[in-house]
This record gives structure tokens, sequence and C-alpha cells, in this order.
């Protein structure tokens, strides 16, 4: 099996129920060389070295084959998960201001009890039924509700958005094209967002400033310079598709993976531990993380020699945080799912200035939603396994879950 | 319930604060002040915390831990275990406490005492100088965990008097002989006090080392002082003025030097926190010395006259001159003992005064000092929390360990300091510089990565509030790397060019990290019987 073949597998549709045996082969190779010339790494010291490599840049604008595609052209400017400090650093603060510490410590503990409110609602909405869809009956219209609420989004206009947060994803599977073509796709698609997000804050203009973190992002401050009205939008409309395109995925990789773990989902459903469901989701995060590799879009400034290999700069680097994470530099027998691991330095999130801004939300959402579903749903059953698959393989996750059930039992006080 | 956060790990991702607002609290960035001593209802939210720390930095109820201990260790121990039927540790510190928890992990079964001369079981100091001062935490709530749980016979509040070396004896201030096969000292330091005594006994004039001493000072600095006058500004006082002014007290701090932290980081970087301590409104008088602390007559502090020509009114002073070692006790033992501690090999074997490396005793934490490698094997002596835990954890390991499975003290210095709403952090030794660059980051916005170099190769790093990267550099001081970085990376300034680093030539009072040039050099080393500074 050659490198490139082993990469080629991985992307293909084919293998994304089970990628896992793939990572082994790939982290054979910590760093290689693929067919379109982009480095992947797959090991968890060199994706970890990678991630605090100041060498390495999120800015595609770096790029000379990028031109100016990337640029402010005709969408709008990149968001902040494609900019290198000092402006990612900055606008990052400016989203974080009205969201979390140390400006708004108590925000997202403050969202819980409503987090509870929204699944008890679906799940109630569950009774009668004896086969659920996990993903569009739950996992998909929880996280929406809580992204909507934070950012103070109409739900009706889902379908709208939902279209666009589509398109988006779908141009960040690097199987559907080249990466300036998908780039250019990628503008159409924000521009368009970022239309729907220009259309709301004028609509509430002559309307007193709200609590949400929309709102927030207009008159956010600390002592940094505000964002521009395109940053906000083009921000806004990332928080907005990340918001909820990766919890659907990690919420339902979590009932998958409790479905084929009946002892967990039991110690789940019996609640007596109340650790217990804070560490699964941790371990899910390792174990079946719902981003898998942070595509292409980080290259490097200068050459980076690591494990043996010299990337050159101008190198365009494949972070593939899942095969780290079951990586046995990691912990010991990392292909089994155990949620009492001792010392879980996943990958789920990534790491350093570009840690995930939303885990803090995800985490809780997960939570709350494997632990309800736990305890509420009575005998389920996997009705397919593996069930069937989204085609990318970086946001990877099941297009549905079918579950049957004996009932619905009603909601523990 | 007890909670501690290496913050040698943490990268400042605030995800605790986040899972337990009122537990973990962000300054800025990504400086974390949190509360040790939590109560019971907090304990779900702290779990989570603990659970979703990205470098999972967070203890509770457990008192360290950084090297994850294979399983193998303790195997085939036997026969060396036999002949150890009982080890002591003197100093019932957070080395101590470390060092006893390895062994009895390990499986060692024999008899384990634990001899400190401060009534109290050991305690986590950082917090000491930085939450407790503004009252988010309490002083006691600084006790270690678990210090009952190791089957340890406790001689609190007796400070060991000597050490008979040939007769495998500590000597006891009560006159109490305790024996042992395997000795580790971990007496640490105790703090400078200010050296006139009539002064130094006025009402208002402290020290800040234990949990009394930050109790006494959070008090004082609740009641409403008109003025706080920190003397020395390193690390310790850096963070009492900046403690005196989140809780809006006015403060003056002085030091002989030419900046704050000029010590440890060299005066180009000190001048950045110069700077950061007067834009939070501290009275900063760098070249100027106390000349004299005056009371009334009632024995209370009531002025300070400076060398600066001015007199003024204080009603308290906190004399932060660094730190002794303390290592009285060992005066005629026959170790290389000294003010710069008690010398040991890389595998935290004490050294005796010829140079020999003894069998039996071992040394951690504070009072240690050992040669490193990448700093030409020359002695280094660190204060830092993270030393003290890893070099207990190898020194435990080794005491009980045969030859062929002992492990070195080799990791790289790192320390950190929280001032207002920066996270300072260090990694390797900065005063072994001869030159600094800031190759990354705004010094303005005291958002930055400096590099020292020496003779042409990169030996530490300082981070405010930038330690995300910091690992990066360790890196390449792990590899000898050449200074300067000539690099590309993000967040480059326009104009980077190395300057001189302007670090101390001899090690000053308050350095903490000294290298101290004991080099093997000497056949044959005489101890000078001299007062202890």
């Amino acid at each position: 099996m050659t490198g490139s073949s082993v990469w080629q597998q991985i992307l293909d549709h084919s293998h994304r129920a089970d990628p896992y045996p793939l990572y082994t082969e790939l982290r054979k190779t910590p760093v290689r060389q693929v067919e379109d010339g982009s480095y992947v790494v797959s090991t968890y010291p060199e994706i970890v070295a990678l991630l605090h490599d100041p060498r390495l840049s999120s800015d595609l604008r770096h790029l000379p084959e990028m031109g100016t595609v990337s640029g402010e052209g005709p969408g709008l400017p990149p968001s902040f998960i494609r900019l290198d400090p000092p402006e990612h650093d900055r606008i990052r603060r400016l989203l974080t201001w009205d969201f979390g510490p140390p400006h708004r410590p108590g925000r997202v503990d403050g969202m819980l009890p409503d987090m509870r409110v929204i699944v008890t609602g679906l799940i109630d909405d569950l009774v009668g039924k004896t086969r659920v869809d996990i993903v569009d009956e739950f996992a998909y219209p929880f996280p929406v509700t809580v992204i909507c609420r934070l950012l103070d989004v109409p739900r009706e206009d889902e379908p709208r958005f939902q279209a666009l947060s589509d398109a988006l994803i779908q141009v960040a599977d690097p199987t559907t094209g080249s990466i300036t073509e998908r780039d250019r796709q990628r503008n159409k698609a924000m521009a368009n967002l970022g239309q729907y997000f220009g259309g709301l804050l004028d609509a509430r203009a002559d309307q007193p400033a709200g609590d949400d973190l929309l709102s927030g992002l207009l008159r956010a401050s600390g002592g940094d310079e505000p964002m521009t009205r395109a940053q906000v939008l083009a921000n806004a409309a990332l928080l907005l598709v990340a918001g909820h395109e990766t919890t659907v995925n990690l919420i339902t990789n979590g009932m998958l993976t409790l479905l084929r773990h009946p002892e967990v989902l039991d110690r789940l459903r019996r609640g007596e531990e109340p650790d217990l469901a804070a560490r699964v989701v941790e371990e899910l995060l390792r174990y079946e993380p719902p981003v898998h590799l942070l595509p292409e879009t980080r290259n490097t400034l200068d050459d980076i020699e690591i494990a043996g290999v010299t990337i050159p700069a101008g190198s365009r680097v494949t972070l593939v945080l899942a095969a780290g994470s079951r990586d046995p530099a990691l912990t010991p027998d990392p292909d089994r799912f155990d949620p009492d691991r001792a010392h879980n330095e996943h990958l789920g999130f990534g790491g350093g200035v570009h840690y995930c801004f939303g885990a803090p939300l995800a985490r809780p959402e997960t939570r709350i939603a494997l632990t309800e579903l736990a305890q509420r749903l009575r005998n389920p059953r996997l009705v397919a396994d593996p069930p069937p698959y989204r085609a990318n393989p970086g946001l990877r996750g099941p297009r549905h879950l079918f579950v049957d059930i004996d009932a619905v039992d009603p909601a523990r006080p | 319930m007890k909670v501690i956060v290496d913050l040698t790990r943490c990268q400042g991702y605030a995800q605790c604060a986040f899972a337990a607002p009122e537990v973990f609290a962000m300054r800025g960035d990504e400086a974390l002040l949190y509360d040790s001593d939590p109560g019971q209802g907090q304990r779900e939210r702290i779990e989570r915390a603990v659970a979703a720390c990205p470098v999972q930095a967070i203890l509770v109820d457990r008192e360290g831990g950084r090297h994850r201990l294979s399983p193998e260790t303790s195997r085939g121990l036997g026969e060396e275990m036999e002949r150890i039927g009982r080890i002591v540790i003197v100093g019932a510190s957070l080395a101590g406490l470390r060092a006893a928890s390895v062994l009895r992990r390990e499986g060692f079964a024999g008899s384990l005492t634990m001899i400190g001369d401060e009534a109290h079981p050991p305690y986590d100091r950082p917090p000491l100088s930085k939450q407790v001062l503004i009252g988010r935490a309490s002083a006691q709530g600084t006790v270690l965990p678990r210090h009952d749980e190791f089957d340890v016979r406790w001689r609190l509040g007796v400070p060991a008097t000597g050490l008979d070396l040939g007769g495998k004896q500590v000597i006891l201030a009560d006159g109490q002989r305790v024996r042992f096969d395997r000795m580790l000292i971990a007496t640490g330091l105790r703090a400078r006090a200010w050296p006139k005594e009539t002064a130094a006994g006025l009402d208002g004039v402290c020290t800040i080392r234990t949990p009394e001493d930050a109790e006494g000072l959070r008090r004082r600095l609740a009641a409403g002082p008109s003025r706080v006058l920190v003397i020395g500004a390193g690390f310790t006082g850096c963070e009492v003025a900046a403690a005196c002014r989140e809780l809006d007290v006015l403060v003056t701090m002085v030091d002989r030097g030419p900046a704050p932290l000029a010590g440890a980081l060299g005066a180009v970087i000190g001048r950045i926190a110069a700077q950061m301590h007067r834009d939070h409104g501290v009275d900063l008088r760098c070249g100027v010395q106390v000349e004299a602390l005056e009371g009334d007559r009632d024995g209370r502090l009531r002025r300070a006259r400076l060398s600066d020509g001015t007199t003024m009114e204080v009603d308290v002073a906190v004399a932060a001159l660094g730190s002794v070692r303390n290592v009285e006790w060992l005066e005629g033992a026959g170790l290389a003992a000294g003010p710069w501690g008690v010398a040991c090999d890389a595998g935290c074997r004490a050294v005796d005064a010829n140079g020999v490396v003894t069998d039996d005793v071992f040394v951690a934490g504070d009072v240690a000092r050992f040669p490193h490698p990448v700093y030409g094997f020359q002695y280094l002596a660190l204060e830092h929390w993270g030393n003290a835990v890893a070099q207990a954890e190898i020194a435990a390991h080794n005491m009980i360990s045969p030859q062929s499975r002992r492990w070195a003290h080799l990791a790289l210095p790192e320390f950190w300091s929280t001032q207002y709403d920066a996270e300072i952090k260090s990694v390797g030794v900065p005063t072994y510089a001869d030159q600094v660059v800031i190759p990354q980051g705004s010094v303005a916005q005291r958002r930055f990565v400096a590099v020292y170099g020496y003779r042409g190769r990169i030996t530490a790093a300082v981070a405010f509030n930038q330690s995300k990267w910091l690992e990066f550099y360790a890196g390449l001081i792990n590899q000898a790397a050449p200074f300067p970085p000539s690099f590309r990376t993000v967040d480059q300034p326009p104009d980077v060019h190395p300057v001189p680093a302007e670090v101390p030539v001899r090690p000053t009072y308050q350095a903490t990290v000294v290298v101290t040039g004991h080099t093997p050099g000497q056949r044959r080393a005489t101890l000078v019987r001299r007062p202890y500074l």
C-alpha cells in the first residue's frame, strides 16, 4: 500500500463508516506528501507540535496559488479561523467578549437550564414513536435552536440558512474540487450568508441592542479595535454554521457509540456517577470526534523539519486530528472506547490559538443530550450498523441514525 | 474539595472558567485564578472542568502527577526495597508530600517519616501571593490534598537540626534521633526578612511565605491601609503589588535594580513589566532602596525613608527580598550545602563536600541544586512549583530503584507568574543569556514572546499572554537551536533585532533561576564556614 493510496482511501466515501484501520496505516508515516502536493500529518506528537508551531499559518492568502481568491474579493473578509495572530486573536477576543470569560464568565453556565428544556421538549415529541431518527429529530434541531437563541437568529429562517450552511460544509470536503475552486465556492456561500446576516442587522437597527451574541459583536471592545461590519457578518456566519454542524455529529456519534457500548449507556441511564457524562463526552471527542481533519487551510511560512521530513515553505498541511487521537503515543489501547481513562489529552477540539471556539457550548450540549437520551429512550436498538454516513471525510458523521425504541420515559425531575 | 491547577501545563484555554465560573476565573486572555478549597456544591461543575481541560492540568483531591509512571517501574524492586526499611523525608513540603505519594505508589511498604518545622501539613504556595491576597481563596484552603493518606509518620512542628551521615540519623530540635536507610532533603526556602531587626518587628512589616503570612497580609490589605510599600520587585513583590491594585490600595514598589523582574528576566523584559505596573497605578521606583522603616511609640509602622530622599507614610511594608535556603541544619554534616542549596546529581542524589555522590541521601525541590546538561552542566537552583514536583517524583523513584532503572532530572526549568491580566511564563534559564529578541507578538499590547540567546544558541523564552506558543520555543532550547531565530512565523513584529539581555552578571537575591557556576573542575572542596545570608 503506498502512502498516497491510503490517503485516497480515507477520502473515498466508501470508507466513511470506519476510517480507523486506515488511520493506523496512515500513522506508519507520520508526515507524508500526497498526490496534490500537500502534506498529511497523522501522529499525535507531530500534530501537537504543529498546532503550537508559529511557522504554520491559517491564512490561505500566503499561498501563491490562491492569488486573490481568499482576499476581500467579492465575498467577505476571512473569518477568524482563517486568520493568523494578531488579527485572529483580536477578533477571537471580540467574539469572546459577550460569550465567556473574562467578561461574561457565567453566560454558558446560565444557558444550561434552557438547554435541558429544549432537549426535554424534543424527546417529548418522540412519545408514541417506535422508530426515531436521532439525526433529524434530535441531534440536528437541538444545537440549531441553541445557536439561534445565542445569536438571536429567527429559528423559522432555518431552511434558508441551512441551504447556505450545507454549501459551506460541502466545500470543506477536499474531494469536491481543487482548493482554489472550493475556495471560490466557499466565498460565494459566505457572501450569501453574510447577506442574510446583513438583513438581520438592518432589520434591528432601530431596536435597542439585545443581549445576544450578534448585538454584542457590534459593540464589543475590551480595548480592541472593533470589527468592521463586513467582519461581523463573516464571523457571525461562521458561528452559525460551526455552531451546529459539528455538534450534530458529536451528539449522533455519541448515541451511536453508546449503542455499541451498552454497558456505558447503562451507566449513563442509571445516573449514579455525576461525573460520567462529562467523561463520556471527552472520550467521544477522542474516539469518535466530529472533526476528523483540519483540511489544507494550514500552510507553512517557512521550512519545517518534523519527524524526519522537511515540509518546505509554502506547503499546504492537513492535520488528521482523529488519527492523532487514536495514536498509542497518546493513550494505551486507543481503539477502545473507555470513558474512565485517567488522562485524556485528545485533539477533538484541536489545540493552540485556534482551539475550538465553540467547545464550551458543544460540551454541555452533548452532555445533556446524551444523558437525556440514555435516561428516557427505553430499550434503544440500532436499526442499521453502520448507519448511512455523510460524504464529508473531514466533518464526519451519520446522515441518519435510526433507532428502535419500546417507549419514551418521562423526564426525570 | 481540594483543587490544584498545574499552571506550568496550563495554556489559558479557559475551558474550566466556562464550566465552573465560580471556582475558576480568567484575568485577561490567559491568566487563571482559582479557589483551591471550593465547597462540595461545586463538585459537579469542577469535575466537568477537570474533564474538559485540554491539557489535563486540573488536579482534584490529588497533589500532583506530572509524570505518568508506568506500571513496570514498580516491578523488580524487591531486592532493592528489602534493604530499605525506613525512609525519612525532611521537609513537609510540596516536594516532600509528592515524594511520599510516589514512594507509596511505586510499592514502598516500609516506614515513612515526614519531618516538618511548620506545625501544619504541606500546603500549596502559588495562590498565597495571588488569589488569597485578594480574598478569592482562603489561606487555610491551600493545604495539599491527601496528605493523610500515605501511611506516614508525621513529625510536624519539630525542625531537624542536624544530620549524622555516618550513623544515618536525622537529629531533631527536641533531641530525638530518627534513623533512616534512605533520606530525602526537601527543606526548601524561607522568606528573607527585613534585615534590621527592630524595624522587622514593627507591626505592619511583613514577609510572605506561609499561609499565616498570607492571611495576615490579606487582613491588612482588606482593612484599607493608606499605602503599602513593597520592598523588592521580584515575582513575589510584583504579585503583591498587583494584588494591592486589584483591591484599589495605593502601593509603592521599590527595587534597587534597574527594573522589576530584572534579576530573573533581565532588564529589557523588566522594563516592559515596569510599564505594566505603572499603567496599573503602582508608584514604582527603581534604583531606589529603603533606608529605614520607622514606627510610632506603639510599635506600629508609620513611615519609610527611601534613598531617593523621600519619606512616605505607610501602614504596611512587605519585604519581598527573595529567599534563604534552609540548609543551616546541615552544617557539619559533610554535604555540599551552602547558600545556594544542597548539591545533588541529576538523579537527585546528594553530593558530599568532596563532590562525591552519596548513596542514601537525596535532595529535591527549592533546596536542591543540580547540574543541567543544557546549561553546560552548571548547577541550577530553582524556585519553581513544577521543578519541586518533577524533582520530587524523580528523587522518590530513584530512592527505591536499582541503578539501571534510575531516572535523570533533565526537564527544562519552567515557571509562571500572574500579575493583573498578564500570565507571564518562562521556559529555560533567562539569566543564561547575552542577548534577547522579541520575534513574535506586540510589546505595546503586552502579548509577546521573548527569546533569549547565549553565544549563538537559544537558551530561554518568556511569554506574556502567549503561552500557547511556548512549547515550540522549549523545543528550540532542547535542540540548542541557533540564536537569533531567523525563521518566518505568524505575528512577527516589523522590527526584530536582538539587544543585550541586561541580565545580572552575578545572581541577585531575587533571581528565581540561578546558574551558580559550580563546575566539576575542583578536585577537592572545602566548606568554608560563614554566616548564611
